[in-house]
């Protein structure tokens, strides 16, 4: 048997490796900024899972490394054996009985956010449609947002604090319309439309990727979202439902207004 | 000449392989006139010749080496040899280079053979940080990189893991469970023929107009119906590598049913034996989907089927479903072997049984099981039906438990035993801390909202290489060293097998790591350049890379001097029970020249006086001798 003053010495050792990790994972950048409520939500959600997931790596490291410490090969020992143990029931029903509870708590808190991030909130939701075509975005702003004719722009505008629905399409191939600061991505597939639904939380422009292998271009097919007051939101998208209808054409419209 | 052109060989094969050439474009032209399309100096026709002849190449270079002699031969009523076993065993390096029946010979030629794809998936990994070190363009345009990530993947997926695990247990699971080989030697042989095959056809994909395959080793539809010509060796290279793979886990699968030496009872199999049974299931059940999968895409490409055409009614998400509900299993195709390695390695090392042996065995057919239930998460942000997200999450969180049971066990193993830390045990603890962190990352991909921000980053990236070079790799790093005085009769260079451990675990690491954070703040994978922001970490990443890529080297080096001139090898160099190490190294022919009894479980260490088998005495072994000599089939 190990010695008493080895294994404590093991013990403290896991417990600070613990602390430190979990202070360290809290000190590193992980993510882009966050800028939406799903974005939170997320967030949290990974820093339980990380928080979760290290005195379950240390342990596995504890014992290696301590198994390493006590356990390796002494002189004179080459041609020694270990102890014939065989098992032991009660840990071997721990060990799955432990994780499973655990594993289930963690999906089970997973679905909550889930269902949190993409409930409805119709009293205030706008709709917008993001098209993917290789290699580039456009998106569509539908009468019911600019109050006049539809707007076809390779802009992306949404306003803050209100819930935008986004409705997804592709022309060609498979696409992923993902915002890294809103964490939310979906694929953009041929012949279904597809969604997600975001409240912005904070203003700015950020990046929108396409997460979907799509051809030469892939690497490319960026573009960015603005997030904008919902007065600047309204003016802006005025200013291209006029250009629109003043029959600027629809694909050109939306190079009026700068970012 | 004439006898040199009618016997088994490259010979013949190259002849056939001509005239099969000349089969596809009388064919083509043939279709073609009758239906009325144009016949000559069409480049849909140069296309519609070489899609058949990468079906009809390949099957005349396999008859022409004599893969299938025999049971022509048989189909035609001729008569066939009586089994003279003079295709068995290796008496000069010639012996490699032809169909040969001996398991031992077989496992040595997919080991070989997958270790050169592995050097070659390696290289194109090497060019694809190269040309990541920076943003921008620096080396090859976006169709090469895109070939590059796609023919890497793949050939390291279906031309190095999943055979070179094949070939381990080629060489050793006929002797672990007292077999004189594998129930189907000629069976055997032809699997492995098949895949020089799909490797070639893979790597020359590069040389095809348009360049080679672009779109990932997922070759997601509707992209790769309308990719260029080079995605049709992609289609077609499965086949043949699924094909390979198939008869080779029936093969396993009946060896393990029906060829145990007497008092092998399935509770007295060494794990490695359990887990290439489970593994050889999975294989068996799930590898026709793959060959499906893309069977939909050759038929879209070559005659317009619309499998996947949304405007003709095609249905987009099924490839996924298809694909994936091969793919995941695939998975733990690569990795289940991967735990039998380890069980040997560490119950060996410990000296001491495996903790919980049962229970090692039936998390394997857990993992089975659950194995078929999980597919879809990787479609979390696929766009199919979103009720579909809560029970895949549920069992692929749940798929963790029994791989957990594994990781604990042998940590139970560990303790209290008396560890041998040479290179086999190194890579075995290497592994169990890199792929504890591969499950951890795993797990939280199971959870659906954080996996809807990182599906298809470089979080997408780590988590892969952290099982499967983290995982997979380090196991079979970890066999290699172990059985390699049994497959050569040779010791390999200890110091220099360390030096490759420590190398490539810190590289490892610091090459993947990272990868993880480049995932979370926003960068996809499979990109030829990248945002400026992310450049400091690629730049990081790739010099990290590189070094990994030099360690491989070390490997090299060890392997190939110590095969040729180093120390002799025992029959036993590691003190083990099982019966691989009760016989001389290499084994002899015809692997037992008394057949083994099975008298207690294979990892009886410290139990004074414990043996797993016993040899018969000679007088009961020369009746039986005929049944020995004899490969059934
Ligand atoms: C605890 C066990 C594991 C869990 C819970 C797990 C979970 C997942 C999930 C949810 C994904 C999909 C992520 C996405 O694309 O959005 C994924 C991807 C992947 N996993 Fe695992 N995984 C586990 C272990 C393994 C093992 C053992 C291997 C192989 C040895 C493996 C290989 C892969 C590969 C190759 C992919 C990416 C496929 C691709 O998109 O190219 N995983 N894993
Ligand atoms: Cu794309
Ligand atoms: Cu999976």
């Amino acid at each position: 048997m190990p010695s008493r003053r080895s294994l404590s010495v093991a013990s403290a050792a896991a417990l600070i490796a613990t602390a430190l990790g979990i202070l360290i994972s809290y000190l590193i950048h992980w993510f882009p900024a966050q800028a939406s409520t799903q974005a939170h939500n997320t967030d949290v959600l990974y820093h339980v899972l990380v928080i979760a997931s290290i005195p379950i790596f240390v342990l596995v490291v504890t014992v290696i490394l301590f198994s390493v410490w006590q356990f390796r090969v002494r002189p004179g020992e080459e041609l020694k054996d270990g102890p014939p143990i065989h098992g032991n029931t009660r840990l071997e029903v721990l060990w799955t009985a432990f994780p499973a509870v655990l594993l289930l708590g963690l999906v089970s808190y997973s679905f909550v956010v889930l269902h949190d991030n993409e409930q409805g909130r119709p009293a205030s939701e706008i709709q917008i449609q993001a098209t993917g075509q290789q290699f580039a975005w456009s998106y569509q702003y539908p009468p019911s947002v600019t109050g006049g004719a539809p707007v076809t722009s390779d802009k992306l505008y949404v306003p803050k604090g209100q819930s935008v629905y986004f409705n997804i399409r592709a022309k060609d191939v498979i696409h992923a319309f993902w915002i890294p600061a809103f964490r939310l991505q979906e694929d953009a597939v041929p012949g279904i439309t597809t969604h997600w639904r975001v409240t912005p939380t904070r203003l700015g422009s950020f990046p929108v990727v396409c997460n979907l292998l799509c051809g030469l271009g892939h690497s490319l097919m960026r573009s960015t979202v603005h997030v904008v007051t919902p007065t600047q939101f309204r003016t802006w998208i005025k200013a291209q439902a006029s250009t629109a209808s003043a029959g600027a054409g629809g694909a050109a419209s939306g190079t009026g207004t700068t970012g | 000449m004439a006898a040199r052109l009618r016997a088994p060989g490259f010979y013949r094969a190259g002849v056939m392989m001509v005239g099969a050439v000349a089969f596809a474009t009388l064919l083509t032209w043939a279709v073609r006139a009758s239906t009325g399309h144009s016949t000559f100096h069409h480049f849909i026709e140069a296309n519609a010749i070489l899609t058949v002849s990468l079906l009809a190449v390949p099957l005349a270079f396999l008859i022409g080496i004599g893969g299938f002699d025999y049971w022509f031969y048989w189909a035609i009523g001729k008569k066939t040899r009586a089994e003279d076993h003079s295709g068995h065993g290796a008496y000069s390096w010639k012996d490699y280079f032809r169909i040969n029946t001996d398991h031992k010979v077989i496992g040595v030629q997919y080991t070989v053979t997958s270790f050169f794809f592995l050097l070659v998936g390696g290289l194109i990994a090497m060019l694809m940080r190269a040309e990541l070190a920076q943003p921008g363009a620096q080396f090859v345009d976006a169709n090469t990189f895109n070939g590059l990530f796609s023919v890497h993947a793949s050939l390291l997926i279906f031309l190095f893991i999943i055979p070179v695990f094949a070939g381990l247990a080629n060489f050793v699971l006929p002797l672990m469970i007292g077999a004189p080989d594998m129930a189907f030697p000629r069976l055997n042989a032809l699997s492995y023929w098949l895949l020089p095959i799909a490797g070639v056809m893979m790597i020359a994909s590069f040389f095809a107009p348009g360049g080679a395959f672009a779109d990932g080793w997922t070759a997601y539809a509707p992209l790769s119906d309308n990719a260029p010509i080079g995605q049709t060796f992609f289609s077609v290279a499965v086949q043949f590598a699924g094909a390979s793979s198939i008869m080779t886990a029936l093969n396993f699968l009946v060896t393990i049913i029906t060829m145990r030496a007497p008092g092998m009872s399935f509770f007295r199999l060494p794990l490695l034996v359990w887990a290439n049974f489970a593994t050889s299931l999975l294989v068996v059940i799930a590898t026709p989907f793959i060959a499906a999968s893309q069977f939909f895409v050759l038929l879209d490409r070559a005659l317009r089927f619309n499998f996947f055409n949304a405007a003709k009614g095609g249905d987009v998400l099924m490839y996924q479903h298809v694909f994936w509900f091969y793919s995941h299993p695939a998975v733990y195709i690569m990795m289940l072997p991967g735990f039998g390695i380890i069980s040997e390695i560490i119950a060996v090392k410990s000296r001491k049984p495996i903790f919980g042996y049962r229970m090692m065995a039936f998390s394997l057919l857990a993992i089975v099981a659950l194995g078929f239930t999980v597919w879809a998460h990787h479609m979390f942000t696929s766009g199919m039906a979103a009720w579909i997200r809560i029970p895949m999450a549920v069992t692929t969180a749940i798929i963790a438990v029994p791989t957990g049971i594994k990781i604990f066990s042998w940590l139970a193993t560990l303790w209290r035993g008396v560890l041998h830390l040479d290179t086999p045990m190194l890579f075995a603890l290497g592994f169990l801390t890199t792929f504890t962190l591969g499950g951890i990352s795993g797990v939280m991909l199971a959870m659906v909202p954080f996996d809807i921000h990182v599906s298809a980053t470089y979080f997408i990236v780590a988590h892969i290489h952290y099982v499967l070079f983290g995982g997979s790799l380090m196991t079979i790093f970890a066999g290699v060293y172990y059985w390699f005085p049994k497959m050569t009769g040779r010791m390999y260079d200890e110091r220099l097998g360390r030096w490759h451990f420590w190398t490539t675990f810190i590289l490892f690491n610091l090459t993947f790591g990272p990868m993880h954070v480049l995932g979370l703040q926003g960068m996809p994978r499979r990109v030829a350049t990248y945002a400026s922001q992310f450049s400091s970490m690629n730049l990081f990443i790739s010099i990290a890379s590189f070094g990994l890529g030099l360690s491989t080297l070390i490997f090299i080096y060890n392997m190939v001097t110590s095969w040729r001139g180093g120390p002799r090898a025992v029959g036993n160099p590691w003190r083990g029970l099982t019966l691989e190490w009760q016989v001389s190294s290499p084994p002899p022919v015809f692997n037992f020249d008394r057949v083994p009894t099975v008298v207690g479980g294979p990892y009886e260490y410290g139990v004074p006086g414990a043996v797993h088998g016993t040899f018969a005495p000679p007088a009961t072994a020369g009746a039986s001798a005929g049944i020995v000599g004899a490969p059934s089939q």
